[in-house]
């Protein structure tokens, strides 16, 4: 073996090992009952980099949001009160309890909120539609009282109904005038159930980089009623933690260090990108303007399963025919071709996975064009060896001559519908860009399989001073 | 070597008349057609609600719609078997998420147990600004298509030339689509952009040949080098398109109702792609170059003009040619 050709070798190997290694944690993860699945879902242990089914295919809710631009605040960019609604209303979906949930922007005043399994998006509607509450509330102090209700919660799988209420026997164990709260870190909180100061009274919130102890730090700015109120809270509960509530989530619960009145900061072990997003959250309050429901979509867990069952089989027979027919039709040349395909549907899935991208049905139709695409760069390349091998050319020439006559054709053809892929994802909605997305993953993908590693086969066969392949 | 057509000298250009004829009495008739007939657009697109649901029990349809009545609006019911049905409504006055509960009270009036499999409530804006962006992006890649092409081969009629066929087979699944009042919905809209990207890969395939067999064989004339040119990538056409047929013919038959409308629509524009290429473009480029090709006994002259033009491009390109040239010695083909 050449130099050249065993870099080549060496360059596929570690490309399939790497996809192996891609596509392993999808295999691990559909594999599991769907029992299993939701549970892990919840406990937010699915695994980060995999390729994600989309609605359509996995049954869900999704709602499609306006923001009533009329009502803006003359003074605020659109885009900016757009990305203040989209953290708000992650933060209320957070609520939920759904994993997967993805809420994205689509055009310039739409808000997409995705909710993958659930069948009924009622309650999600009434969250997304509640006026966004910043509250300050003194954590209680005496964890001896609190104690025997944190047990109790510990002990219990549901500490809260579906509606974020206690279980009564837990609701039983709280001290007169306090009340439990979830926190973002996952426990509860007990605080208490007077509320002094809220975001109504906020002026400002913003990121400080590189804080004490180069953790990020959040600065906050009262106005004067607020800071009169605030000055009071924090001085008469010195050493205490004040929770700071947003929608009844407790985002953090920093130590009272002195009396602050005007202006503060949350300390905490916030990375850049939380501090800028808890930062949003206090700057955000309450929605720049109300936000109104014009899609609504839930497509049941059967007829999810139902398109994807006998979607999933149609496709596999094709395939599977396809590969046959090449084989039958071309022979050795086709069984190259077949190994070039099945990499092209792997390499695809990887790249998918990497990127934790979503998988549709419009997606799929995306990855049947680009399919059908390596196949005809294998059909462009073996009609040209048989070109040659009429004319009577030797086996080495047959292959290289293929290829290079071959490469012209497949090159701008992939390109041309690369360029239609671009356009589609630029100026596409959802659906479209699905289609676009793996389009365009699996052209490049098969410019890898259908031509460099098809070549690298036939360059290994001829090491052995093969005389003929059967075309 | 098994060969559907091993060689094969068909002169597809003797018949363009023909296939204009065709091309003007599609483009007629379909007009016609989306006025007469018009789209059975999905509430994607017009804005709506649908409701499918699944009976425990067998019910009559006329049962369903005499419920359906009393809510006093109207209401489209669709069958999908299996005690399954689809209640859909493209009025767009109401709020999102009121026709729905609308639907679900009238079907409680059954007392026949029921389970919801789909709902989809869209507001108008929704739908048309959709519509919009797809129609933009697909107007756009055609555009930037006509650049590319005009740019790899030097002659901006062939981009246009492919991108009228292009044109053909979406007009021609939206005809099949308009006479079949089968419903549009976004499933339908991804099989169109496939359908893009197949019609223009057949184009640019023949394009290829024909940009090699200029350099390959100077002395023959255009109309003979287009045949040719057609002839020699004959078997390659029908070998894809057979592999993609076998594919969609499955699809169509097992694949389920979501994915059946998407090979429906898919095996009309396939088809259509192949016949527009060899039909349309060609000959269209055929027609148009006419006076720039001339019989071939010189060096075309449009090839020298556009090579002026785009000056950079060509002596980028210059040094492959001619390391192709040197390595490959101009033979007469087998």
């Amino acid at each position: 073996m050449s130099n050249k050709l065993a870099v080549k070798w060496g360059l596929i190997i570690v490309i399939l090992l790497g996809a192996l290694y891609l596509i392993y944690p999808n295999y691990k993860w559909y594999s599991k009952p769907l029992a299993e699945r939701e549970k892990l879902d919840t406990l937010g242990e699915r695994p980060k980099r995999m390729l994600n089914l989309g609605l359509d295919l996995r049954g869900g809710s999704s709602l499609l949001l306006e923001l009533d631009v009329s009502k803006l605040p003359g003074n605020e960019p659109l885009h900016e009160a757009m990305s203040r609604a989209i953290e708000i209303i992650r933060n209320r979906i957070d609520q939920y309890g759904v994993a997967e949930t993805s809420i994205t922007k689509q055009g310039d005043k739409w808000i997409m909120v995705q909710l993958p399994g659930v069948s009924n998006p009622q309650r999600a509607e009434e969250l997304i539609g509640k006026t966004a509450m910043l509250e300050f509330r003194i954590v209680k102090n005496d964890q001896s009282i609190a104690q025997q209700a944190f047990a109790k919660l510990e002990a219990t799988d549901t500490p809260f109904d579906d509606d974020g209420n206690l279980a009564p026997e837990i609701a039983a164990l709280v001290p007169e005038g306090y009340q439990i709260m979830r926190s973002k870190e996952g426990g509860p909180m007990l605080v208490e159930s007077a509320v002094e100061v809220t975001g109504a009274d906020l002026e400002d919130a913003r990121v400080v980089m590189m804080g004490e102890n180069g953790y990020s730090e959040v600065s906050f700015r009262f106005n004067a009623e607020g800071s009169q109120k605030f000055g009071k809270l924090t001085g008469s509960h010195l050493q205490q933690n004040l929770a700071i509530v947003l929608d009844n989530t407790v985002q953090s619960a920093p130590t009272i260090q002195s009396r602050i009145s005007r202006e503060g900061r949350i300390t905490g072990r916030f990375t850049p990108e939380e501090a800028r997003s808890l930062a949003i959250v206090l700057k955000a309050g309450a929605l720049p303007a109300p936000v109104k429901v014009i899609e609504k979509k839930t497509i049941g867990p059967t007829l999810g399963e139902d398109s994807i069952k006998s979607g999933l089989s149609a496709s596999a027979l094709a395939f599977v025919v396809i590969l046959l027919f090449m084989l039958v039709y071309y022979k050795a040349a086709g069984f190259i071709a077949d190994i070039a395909l099945l990499l092209n549907f792997l390499l695809t899935v990887a790249v998918m996975s990497y990127f934790s991208a979503t998988l549709t049905l419009p997606g799929i139709a995306g990855m049947i064009l680009a399919l059908a695409m390596a196949i005809d760069a294998n059909v462009l390349i073996i009609e040209r060896m048989r070109e040659e091998k009429r004319a009577g050319k030797p086996v080495y020439e047959i292959i290289s001559l293929g290829y290079d006559k071959a490469w012209s054709a497949i090159f701008d053809s992939n390109i041309t519908t690369i360029i239609v892929g671009a356009c589609l994802l630029q100026f596409g909605t959802g659906p479209v860009k699905g289609f676009a997305v793996t389009l365009i993953v699996g052209l490049l993908v098969s410019l890898f399989t259908a031509v460099f590693v098809t070549r690298a086969i036939y360059e290994l066969i001829l090491t052995s001073n093969t005389k003929e392949i059967s075309l | 070597m098994m060969s559907i057509f091993p060689k094969t000298n068909i002169d597809f250009l003797k018949y363009r008349k023909v296939y204009f004829t065709l091309f003007g009495l599609l483009l007629i008739g379909g007009i016609i057609c989306f006025f007469t007939k018009g789209f059975n657009m999905g509430i994607d697109f017009t804005g709506g609600t649908m409701v499918q649901v699944k009976f425990n029990a067998p019910v009559e349809m006329e049962q369903i719609r005499s419920v359906l009545s009393t809510t006093g609006a109207n209401s489209e019911l669709q069958s999908f078997g299996d005690n399954s049905y689809a209640i859909s409504e493209k009025s767009t006055s109401d709020e999102v998420g009121v026709v729905q509960g609308r639907i679900t009270q009238a079907l409680d009036t059954l007392n026949v147990p029921y389970t919801v499999l789909q709902t989809n409530s869209v507001g108008p804006a929704v739908g048309s600004d959709m519509t919009e962006r797809a129609l933009w992006s697909i107007l756009l890649s055609m555009v930037f298509i006509i650049i590319y092409v005009a740019f790899r081969f030097s002659n901006i009629l062939w981009g246009i030339s492919g991108v009228v066929a292009l044109f053909h087979d979406l007009f021609l699944m939206a005809v099949a689509f308009s006479i079949t009042q089968r419903e549009i919905d976004l499933v339908v809209v991804a099989a169109f952009l496939t359908v893009a990207g197949f019609s223009i890969n057949d184009t640019i395939v023949i394009f290829d040949r024909m940009r090699e067999n200029v350099r390959l064989h100077p002395k023959i004339s255009f109309g003979e080098l287009i045949n040719l040119s057609i002839n020699e990538t004959l078997s390659r056409t029908i070998i894809t398109t057979l592999t993609v047929l076998f594919a969609l013919v499955i699809l169509y038959f097992f694949g389920g109702e979501v994915i059946n409308s998407f090979a429906f629509a898919m095996l009309i524009g396939c088809i259509s792609g192949v016949y527009s290429t060899i039909a349309l473009t060609t000959p269209l480029v055929y027609t148009w170059s006419h006076g720039q090709y001339h019989d071939g006994s010189e060096k075309p002259a449009a090839r020298a003009n556009t090579e002026k033009a785009t000056a950079v491009p060509a002596a980028k390109r210059a040094p492959r040619r001619a390391s192709q040239n040197t390595r490959r010695p101009r033979k007469k083909r087998s």
